[in-house]
């Protein structure tokens, strides 16, 4: 079965009353797969991973999870998925090995499997020293990887992370990714979503997702090179702070911020703002400054693609 | 339906429920506390009525007629008075519930052959025992009246005369104690709010924690979750129901006369049905305390009041009569009562047997198809 660890949806929309959830999207994963779903809060990320896995069903569109269609064999994907909500949604009070225990059976787990996974679940979360806890007597972090252990259990062939890392530590988040890409490499497909932009140097593929709308899709370093139409500057000078409001009225820069102790400004075209940035500093008698071209990061990529979209879709209003 | 599945949530929601001590209480405690203080404090047997007296005649006749009041049970004479001004007091103050005045000429009137007025003020602010009260008074005065009568008839015929004998034999419970008659109704009343409240919480916990999200992205099917978290809430409500039988019998003195085994059976329908209703309420609500205030107010008010356990349904106006087909405990009480005190079978039983069965048949599948899956 080639297509048992895919997702492909067509025209996907949710509407709840009048507001447009996800407008028709369309996308697809391919097996093994990293996808990153990225997106601000409230552009849909969590609604569309819900359709997905059959927890709330779309007003319109089509789409399929692991070859099932997701309309009508919700039943069937449910057994070959794992989801791990954004909200952690584990009994508080239950132990740990209780909740795995609960889960393995709701899965309906080999009984004779069911010690074995019970154990390898325990030890790629790391929760060795807390299975008798009572989850809710766990910090975040590990609350998190048992959420994510009780996903698996069942061994399935995709698995649906909403922002499994919000509220996480770096460390955590780190071990975390590690776990991911273990998944991946092994065959699971991972659909991850995440408004952390650092992040989704890790997934294989992304798209991002804007006010219900997918307005960009690819690898990160196609976002970085094909996609990001503007070009970014770093420029160095001293007392950045107080030349930022003169560099953003710039005309052509589209967007400057400080970064640490240099000015990022996006610009559309490049030669004609670095001569109008040097012209600022020349006519006030500054020489100590530099400024160069830099690789965008995925921040600046994602920033740069959702101010874009805003003024089209603030212009195609106004006429 | 997968036995599996079935289990793994019972066995969750029975780890739930013992670690919570608030729903433990709930479940066991209450039921116990309730079944004793109501069997104690529900007493609607009315004796010992407080009765002042001021007897204006004080004559041999008039402390003979007194005696009367002095030797019942039902009367217990707290004090002579000689002015209205103490027995109103004594009403007010609710320490009497009766004053008595027996007027000047009381005996002379009596040998003359006169009507003899004897005045009986009453409190009726509680109408029911007032009523009941005024039965008990009626009764002793003419009783009195009937002896002087025999007497009169005696002294001139010499003959004795034989008035209309009443033998009267009272059925399954001879002594009136009301609580023979409250014990079973009021199991009906626990299991039904005890049932109710308990899992009106179970599935609006599990939106309100967003674990039912997570359960929802699991093949567990609705049945399977519902019947999950429906078993271990039965085993509390037939451990609460063993538990208030033998209250009853132990505590209060209450005999089981009719069939344990058909008093199981149909108390687990009944049992069913009350669970199935707070679940229901749960679905509905997704809210723990909306739906823990609901599962009171239905499951409470109209078995306390519509049941016939505390009001004779027959005394209710004809609308508020046809209301109470509606409450399963009226038919539970019927049985509860039934097997109880008459040991009667299913062959008299059987209506609201049925009936009973039908509602629980009703309400689970309303419940099952109320219970969706999904969030929007």
């Amino acid at each position: 079965m080639p297509e048992n660890n895919t997702v492909a949806v067509t025209s996907l929309e949710k509407k709840f009353g009048n507001f447009t959830a996800v407008n028709r999207i369309n996308f697809e994963v391919s097996g093994g797969e990293i996808f990153g779903f990225l997106g601000p809060n409230g552009a849909g990320k969590s609604t569309t991973i819900r359709m997905l896995c059959g927890i709330i069903s779309p007003t319109s569109g089509s789409g399929k999870v692991g070859g099932f269609d997701i309309i009508k064999e919700q039943g069937k994907i449910k057994q070959n998925i794992g989801y791990m909500s954004q909200r952690f949604s584990l009994y508080d009070d239950l132990t740990v090995e209780e909740n795995i225990d609960f889960y393995s059976g709701i899965y309906r787990v080999p009984k004779d499997e069911k010690q074995a996974r019970k154990e390898k679940i325990i030890g790629l979360a790391g929760l060795e020293a807390f299975r008798h806890r009572l989850t809710s007597t766990l910090s975040g972090g590990w609350k998190q990887r048992l959420a994510l252990g009780c996903a698996i259990i069942h061994k399935p062939k995709i698995i649906f992370l909403d922002e499994p890392t919000s509220g996480v530590d770096p460390i955590t988040r780190n071990n975390f990714w590690a776990i991911i890409k273990d998944m991946a490499r092994n065959g699971i497909t991972v659909f991850v979503t995440t408004h952390y932009m650092d992040e989704a140097e890790n997934c294989g593929r992304m798209a991002l997702i804007y006010k219900g709308s997918i307005i960009a899709m690819g690898t990160p370093e196609e976002m970085k090179t094909k996609i990001m139409k503007n070009t970014v500057l770093d420029i160095r000078v001293a007392k950045g702070e107080d030349w930022l409001d003169k560099i953003e009225t710039l005309k052509g820069v589209e967007e400057a911020a400080l970064f640490g102790v240099s000015i990022h400004a996006v610009v559309k075209d490049e030669r004609a703002a670095i001569d109008a940035i040097k012209d600022i500093f020349k006519r006030s008698g500054l020489k100590d400054y530099k400024v160069t071209k830099i690789k965008a990061t995925l921040e600046d990529v994602f920033v740069s693609l959702i101010e874009d979209y805003d003024k089209e879709h603030d212009e195609s209003k106004k006429s | 339906m997968n036995l599996r599945r079935v289990s793994a949530i019972s066995r969750k929601e029975f780890i739930q429920i013992i670690r919570d001590p608030r729903s433990l209480a709930l479940a066991i405690v209450i039921p116990m506390i309730l079944i004793v203080l109501f069997g104690f404090a529900l007493s609607l047997d009315i004796d010992n009525i407080p009765l002042a007296i001021w007897d204006r005649d004080n004559t041999r006749a008039s402390v003979d007629f007194l005696l009367n009041f002095k030797n019942s049970k039902y009367f217990q004479i707290i004090g002579y008075y000689d002015n209205y001004r103490d027995l109103q007091r004594l009403i007010d103050s609710g320490k009497a519930m009766m004053a008595m005045v027996i007027e000047k000429d009381f005996s002379q009137d009596l040998l003359s052959g006169r009507p003899a007025p004897v005045q009986l003020i009453l409190d009726g602010s509680d109408s029911n025992t007032a009523t009941i009260a005024l039965g008990y008074a009626n009764a002793v005065v003419t009783q009195y009246n009937t002896n002087i009568i025999l007497n009169i008839m005696k002294k001139y015929t010499k003959e004795n005369p034989t008035p209309v004998n009443l033998q009267s034999r009272i059925w399954f419970n001879p002594d009136f104690q009301s609580k023979l008659f409250i014990v079973p109704g009021l199991i009906a009343v626990i299991i039904m709010i005890i049932s109710s409240l308990l899992t009106s919480l179970t599935v609006a916990r599990e939106w309100e924690r967003g674990t039912m999200e997570q359960l929802i992205s699991t093949p567990v099917r609705r049945a399977e979750l519902l019947l999950g978290k429906f078993l271990p809430y039965f085993a509390i409500g037939f451990f609460d129901l063993i538990m208030s039988v033998l209250l009853g019998v132990f505590a209060f003195g209450v005999p089981m006369r009719g069939s344990v085994i058909l008093l199981l059976i149909l108390s687990s329908v009944f049992l069913t049905g009350a669970l199935t209703q707070g679940m229901l309420i749960s679905i509905v609500t997704k809210n723990q305390r909306t739906a823990s205030q609901l599962a009171i107010l239905s499951s409470f008010l109209p078995t306390f009041l519509l049941s016939g356990f505390t009001y004779e349904i027959f005394n209710m106006p004809k609308v508020v009569q046809a209301l109470t087909f509606l409450i399963p405990a009226r038919y539970y009480i019927i049985i509860l009562r039934g097997i109880y005190l008459k040991a009667v079978g299913l062959d008299v039983l059987w209506r609201p047997s049925l009936l009973l069965c039908i509602f629980a048949f009703i309400i689970v599948s309303v419940a099952i198809r109320k219970f969706k899956k999904k969030i929007a």
